[in-house]
């Protein structure tokens, strides 16, 4: 029996595409009739990816045929955006993929998590029989080595995570903390819900034009507060995010040292994400405030993207290691005792994860 | 046969400041117990050379500078396995087994194990006077690799350097509640340890007196300046550093003194 995977990602197929070949809940029956014995489909925003067990070979275009979700005829050009590969291939491309390192993102996490609950569902439902099992145990444990032999994980690479890994090394816990956003802004709308998924639960929202930050303020569940008191909000808020489009700084220090004087042993963590800057630099001297404008963020979030990179040649090296100790493991083991009771007769079970 | 076991501990000390330093070189920093249990070890040698000095002695073994930097060096061990098991503050033993190691290594190396001329008869009060007042340097000593740790993270935060340490370092409010507890820790014990030396019933010099309550007056200010928010945390932090410096140095020059007087 040969295992293979197939499937399409975020490289090789724009999103138009792989959300036609998603997969639906006849894909399992038709997978089936086609010969699978076991069968996994790994769903996420970046990849629809069929990982399979079949005793004879099956050709792709009905594979893919098998997860078209509108019914229709796919051409060449479709095809040529799906991949294929066969045994050590399928093998190598699913601990490279649980480990994060073909993902948008190298290093990214949630990929491993979603890998596993894939498999968790193909377990339960009866789709994964022996060889995927070992296929995804092994691929788990290569990530996590991966994980831990090399700082491909490491470090915040967007400008959301980076505030909130500051934040958290500022403050501690996030729960329970304040925040004031001025102005608005997708950069700081999206850093307003990494804060908040986190535990931020007070979010302000301040804006010259009130029914924006009201707009805001319903989205994010917080409350809009009146532009006019902005500056008294920092009497009580710990974070700052600032974007509006004045065109001189609105925060200098000599605005900002009456409100220090009332916060001693509170920090302000300040975040300046408007071009020009909302907040003179010099705010940062001060005890207890820490400015960062959008520069620094991005500077953060790029030393951590090359870090990555620099780690990914130790990262391939023990993903390789794992393959060629898979393929030992599954040569002996192949050479008489898998029982064909264990592999599943039936396709079933939908399984959808976002990988972000 | 005793010196041999302090040599071990100093090694087992080195181990730990070799790691953390090829850490910091290679710029990355793994979840390990190696630092831990090489402080652990060194503290276990330690326990045992201090438990044969004290044999021979028939007394508490400090009854010179060298075996008062041994004690101390034993304390900030002890309490750092307390606290660091406690407190799960990662990197701590990084940043203290230099100091272990260097009080170690100063214990060892300068001519100052001298036994006293004339042995002194029996005082639990002075045994109990000195033996606590130097667990309260190991507090203190601790709330200064605190306050080092502290500092370190908040520079980087400042100036938007950051080392891949930083993502090891615990958060600043974690760092300043663990120094403020060592810092009440060892102040409890400074004051036992002051008050039991008026009950020493032994004439004792009137500097060694006037600088034992300098070093309490400094730490009892630091604590108020802590509670009456009159400083920011990282100028406590900063304070935990000097202090513990003055207090270090106080400590040699009155003992080293006092030997030779």
């Amino acid at each position: 029996m040969n295992f293979f995977c197939f499937g399409l990602n975020h490289r090789t197929a724009p999103i138009a595409a792989r959300e036609r070949f998603v997969g639906h809940t006849r894909s399992k029956a038709l997978l089936r009739d086609l010969g699978c014995r076991e069968v996994l489909l790994l769903t996420t925003c970046n990849r629809v990816e069929i990982y399979a067990a079949a005793d004879a070979s099956i050709a792709s275009e009905e594979i893919a045929q098998s997860l078209r979700i509108d019914g229709g005829t796919s051409t060449k050009n479709d095809l040529e955006a799906f991949y294929r590969k066969e045994n050590a291939e399928c093998a190598r491309h699913l601990f490279r993929v649980a480990a994060g390192l073909d993902s948008m993102v190298v290093g990214e996490t949630e990929i491993l998590g979603q890998a596993k609950r894939a498999y968790a569902e193909a377990h339960a439902s009866g789709n994964a029989g022996p060889l995927l099992h070992r296929l995804c145990q092994r691929a788990f444990r290569a990530a996590k080595q991966v994980r831990s032999k090399t700082q491909i994980t490491r470090g915040p690479v967007s400008v959301g995570s980076v505030a909130v890994d500051l934040a958290e090394k500022i403050f501690g816990d996030l729960r329970g903390r304040k925040v004031l956003v001025l102005g608005a802004g997708e950069t700081s709308e999206k850093t307003l819900r990494a804060l908040a998924s986190r535990g931020v639960s007070d979010l302000r929202v301040s804006n010259r034009t009130p029914a924006r930050a009201e707009e805001l303020a319903s989205e994010l569940e917080g409350i809009a507060v009146p532009f006019a008191t902005w500056l008294e909000q920092c009497r009580e808020i710990d974070i700052l995010i600032s974007s509006t489009a004045a065109e001189t700084h609105l925060l200098t220090p000599r605005l900002l040292v009456p409100i220090l004087r009332d916060r001693t042993d509170r920090p302000l963590f300040i975040i300046d994400i408007a071009v020009p800057r909302d907040v003179a630099p010099e705010v940062n001297d001060f005890d207890g405030v820490y400015l960062y404008d959008i520069d620094s963020l991005r500077e953060i979030a790029s030393e951590s993207r090359e870090l990555r990179r620099q780690q990914l040649a130790a990262a391939e090296a023990i993903i390789e290691e794992h393959v060629a100790d898979f393929q030992k493991h599954l040569g002996l083991s192949q050479s008489g005792t898998r029982s064909t009771k264990e592999c599943p007769t039936r396709v079933s079970g939908e399984l959808r994860t976002s990988e972000l | 046969m005793d010196r041999q076991l302090l040599i071990f501990a100093a090694i087992c000390y080195l181990a730990a400041v070799i790691r953390t330093i090829v850490s910091f070189r290679a710029r990355i920093f793994r979840r390990s117990r190696f630092v831990f249990l090489t402080i652990v070890l060194g503290f276990l040698l330690q326990t045992a050379f201090l438990f044969l000095r004290g044999h021979a002695l028939g007394s508490c073994p400090i009854t010179n500078l060298f075996e008062v930097l041994v004690f101390l060096a034993w304390s900030i061990a002890l309490i750092y396995v307390l606290i660091g098991t406690t407190y799960r503050l990662s990197l701590m033993g990084a940043f203290t087994a230099p100091l272990v190691f260097l009080l170690q290594v100063a214990a060892l190396l300068a001519p100052i194990d001298i036994p006293r001329a004339s042995p002194i008869a029996p005082n639990p009060w002075l045994e109990f006077h000195a033996s606590i007042s130097i667990v309260a340097y190991g507090a203190f000593a601790l709330a200064c690799v605190a306050g080092a740790m502290y500092l370190v993270q908040e520079r980087q935060l400042k100036t938007h350097q950051l080392h891949s340490i930083f993502y090891h370092l615990p958060p600043l409010p974690n760092l300043f509640s663990a120094m403020t507890r060592l810092l009440w820790f060892g102040f409890i014990l400074y004051s036992a340890g002051l008050i039991s030396g008026f009950f020493v019933n032994e004439p004792l010099p009137w500097t060694k007196i006037v600088l034992a309550i300098a070093i309490w007056i400094l730490y009892g200010a630091i604590l108020q300046g802590r509670y009456l928010r009159w400083m920011a945390p990282r100028r406590i932090a900063t304070l935990c550093v000097i202090a513990f410096a003055v207090a270090l140095s106080l400590l040699w020059s009155i003992e080293f003194v006092g030997h030779r007087a």
